[in-house]
């Protein structure tokens, strides 16, 4: 047997045997929708047992706290977590964006400081891009940060800050220079305390009535001076790279879920169970086709991660898979969710919380939720412009 | 059941060649010049050229190195059929694989007959189709009689593609009850059996087929287990060739959209800018990404000898959607332009259609795959 074979035996059985008992509320689905403290204990404390026993970062050097050893151990370890459907990782912002930014960009001191907190969840870190005003559009960011002596004075606030109410670090992208050339050189980024006084993460209310973003207010709120990262006037460029490890471009991620998966077999499933004008759903025919329409695509998303590492077969647009990824991934996820709900029927109406909902109402908060990603992270439009414009060479929009 | 489903992608440094030299040869020689003035003539395509492709070797990559061929298997077509279609390149390249894959299956006199004269640039067709449209292959509702030691077949076959220009046909029909394949040299054919169908891509050559009358010898019958196993590679290869074609017709689409939205000016802006057209362009993007993942990974189960019925129907499904909304944005896209012949959207679009109707449409292959997935 292969060393990794092994490995992922092992992987498997230490998950059978340690995966936390179902608690008795509902569980969010993604890390943007932590909304209450015992959703986040039972999360945090899942990640750490997982980094305790090896499973997280493994990929990431030793000296900073990952385990020092190639991907594909990693990508074992993940495969496992998904096939066994395991608890999310819930600091995925430190391990997926910050994290690997840090790696690849930040000082030996940032290195030690931040990397061993976010594996183990410790730490917890946060994002501070957008903005009420700038959403999608973030090289028009307002925030403003102003040197003074060893310090920097933060105001103004930022928005969709998911996990605010419980992030110890937030990467925060804020203005420097209002007089710059242009908009983009006036940006810097900072590694920034969440916890120093003047900085109020206020909770917004979702769509499905639950909570998981804040609202995030900077009131002169003091950092060190060595928050900075890079130069000052670098921050669009840093922030572009931090989207890149976003967006699943670049890859370098600890590793771990990051959201409950929604597979077309689940909604299969599903369409087995409920009845549409009092048939069994799988068998109306037009559900059958958009089942294997929806089949179809996963398997060609699946496909086209394949193919991405076929140079041979990707020569002419190498950027093209890359790149329409997150568009890809999150329209599907959304409309799968929009169909389970339509195969319902009449339950398609009900919500959480009515003792008839379909499995108590999952898929209609699942529909809701599947907005967070297609909006979230750069709407899809937005996306649509970057693949159209990059991709394809077309003019901006 | 979906997570069950293989994700081989296998793609030999040979493939690579063939596909960087098929792409520079066709798009060299198949210019839209070209394939407009190939529309005008009687076969819709030029020998010459044809003979090139033989002396390519690519006429026998699915034929064994001693039949002829260079024995490379199926999965070397497509890196030939993608860029083919890409240019709307129209030759008896599809139908000629087809017969190859019937006469793979053919008692070995047959076979060693015409293996070699296919790959040496010879042409082949199958009579596969009815008038009653059944996209089911073993269903044949022509009749194949054998008295002594001749065969007489009676029926209609339609959409026989390139009949007029073929050296021999491969016939499905059926003999008491059971499917079987027919070889008959055109030479068989009698005069009046072919009336050419007008399809709706201009490029393509099609026949209606009497078979009344038709006489060959009984050895050129292809029957039992041979029979079915030849229909079946004969409907593997027309869904892999044609998902080939049709990445490729989508990927000529796509450029085609492109380079108008870049240049076409109005209300002071590049169109491309606008949403409106770039965001369904991308979509275009999207769905050609999705199909040649599908075609390539169908491919390489095909090479592999695994069971690639789910890849395939997946692939001709997805290409063939893909490539109907390609051209039909592409017409759109081009404005009052596009509504004209002149405009070379309405060639995609002919194209894209042709692709889809041909053994089986998206739906079609979407009911099959319902039965075999949920």
């Amino acid at each position: 047997m292969s060393e990794l074979t092994e490995f992922g035996l092992e992987v498997s059985a230490w998950l059978k045997e340690n995966r936390p008992a179902e608690p008795d509320f509902l569980l969010p689905e993604t890390f943007m929708e932590v909304g209450t403290d015992s959703q986040f204990r039972y999360l945090r404390d899942w990640q750490q047992q997982v980094y305790e026993a090896g499973y997280l970062g493994m990929a990431w050097p030793k000296e900073y706290g990952g385990g020092g050893m190639s991907q594909a151990y990693q990508d074992i370890a993940t495969a496992e977590m998904a096939r066994q459907q395991v608890p999310f990782m819930t600091n995925t912002i430190g391990l997926n964006w910050a994290g690997p930014l840090i790696l690849q960009i930040g000082t030996e001191e940032e290195k030690q400081r931040y990397i061993r907190g976010i594996l183990s969840a410790e730490d917890i870190w946060c994002q501070g891009f957008s903005e009420p005003d700038h959403g999608s559009d973030l090289g028009s960011a307002q925030c403003r940060a102003v040197k003074d002596g060893d310090e920097y004075v933060i105001s103004g606030s930022k928005i969709w800050t998911s996990l605010g109410s419980y992030a110890k670090y937030i990467i925060l992208l804020a203005r420097t220079d209002p007089d710059a050339e242009n908009k983009y050189a006036g940006l810097s980024f900072f590694l920034a305390p969440m916890t120093v006084p003047g900085v109020e993460p206020r909770p917004i209310r979702k769509m499905t009535g639950e909570y998981g973003f804040t609202q995030t207010f900077f009131n002169d709120a003091r950092i060190p001076a060595s928050c900075l990262m890079g130069a000052e006037g670098q921050g669009w460029q840093i922030a572009m790279s931090t989207l890149t490890f976003e967006r699943g471009v670049t890859g370098g991620q600890a590793g771990g879920l990051s959201m409950v998966a929604v597979q077309v077999e689940d909604v299969v499933e599903l369409a087995r169970r409920v009845q549409r004008d009092g048939r069994p759903a799988i068998e109306d025919p037009l559900v059958r086709d958009q089942l294997v329409r929806f089949l179809t695509e996963e398997q060609g998303d699946r496909l086209c991660g394949v193919r991405s590492s076929v140079s041979a077969l990707c020569s002419e647009r190498p950027g093209a898979i890359g790149f329409s990824g997150k568009l890809r991934s999150t329209e599907h996820r959304r409309r799968l969710c929009q169909f389970a709900v339509s195969l319902q029927g009449e339950s398609g109406a009900l919500w959480v919380g009515d003792s008839a909902a379909v499995e108590g109402g999952k898929w209609q908060r699942s529909y809701f939720n599947a907005f967070s990603a297609t909006i979230g992270g750069g709407t899809s439009q937005v996306q649509a412009n970057i693949v159209g414009e990059r991709v394809l060479g077309l003019p901006k929009s | 059941m979906n997570n069950a489903l293989s994700t081989a992608m296998a793609f030999s440094d040979e493939q690579s060649m063939l596909l960087d030299t098929a792409t520079d040869f066709f798009r060299d020689k198949a210019t839209i010049d070209y394939v407009r003035g190939q529309i005008e003539t009687p076969a819709g395509f030029d020998n010459e050229l044809w003979q090139e492709l033989a002396k390519l070797g690519w006429l026998g990559l699915a034929i064994p190195e001693e039949s002829g061929g260079s024995g490379l298997g199926l999965a070397a077509a497509v890196p030939i059929s993608e860029p083919m279609g890409r240019q709307l390149f129209a030759a008896p390249f599809l139908s000629t694989q087809l017969a190859v894959q019937a006469l793979l299956h053919a008692p070995d006199a047959l076979s060693a007959e015409w293996l070699p004269k296919l790959a040496s640039g010879r042409i082949g067709t199958v009579a596969v189709s009815e008038p009653g449209g059944s996209w089911n292959l073993q269903n044949s509702e022509c009749v194949a009689a054998v008295t002594g030691s001749s065969l007489t077949l009676t029926g209609t076959k339609t959409f026989v593609a390139d009949a007029q220009a073929a050296d021999v046909l491969v016939v499905s029909a059926h003999l008491n009850d059971a499917p079987v394949m027919v070889v008959v040299p055109t030479d068989l054919v009698p005069d009046g059996a072919l009336t050419r169908q007008v399809v709706v891509d201009e490029t393509r050559r099609c026949y209606q087929l009497a078979l009344d009358g038709i006489e060959v010898p009984a050895a050129n019958l292809i029957d039992g287990s041979r029979a079915k196993a030849a229909l079946g590679s004969v409907r593997n290869a027309a869904l892999l060739l044609l998902s080939a074609e049709a990445c490729g017709g989508i990927a000529g689409a796509l450029d085609l959209i492109v380079e108008y939205l870049n240049t076409r000016t109005q209300f002071g802006r590049q169109i491309g800018g606008y949403q409106a057209l770039k965001h369904p362009t991308v979509d275009v993007l999207i769905g050609l990404e999705r199909s040649r993942s599908h075609l390539y990974h169908a491919a390489s189960l095909l090479e592999q000898g695994l069971e690639p019925e789910v890849a395939l129907r997946m692939a001709k499904a997805e290409a063939g959607d893909s490539f109907a909304f390609a051209g039909d944005r592409a017409v759109q896209f081009h404005g009052g332009f596009g509504f004209t012949y002149e405009c070379d959207a309405q060639l995609f679009l002919r194209r894209a259609m042709w692709c889809q109707y041909q053994f089986g449409d998206a739906a079609h292959h979407r009911k099959h795959l319902a039965d075999m997935l949920l």
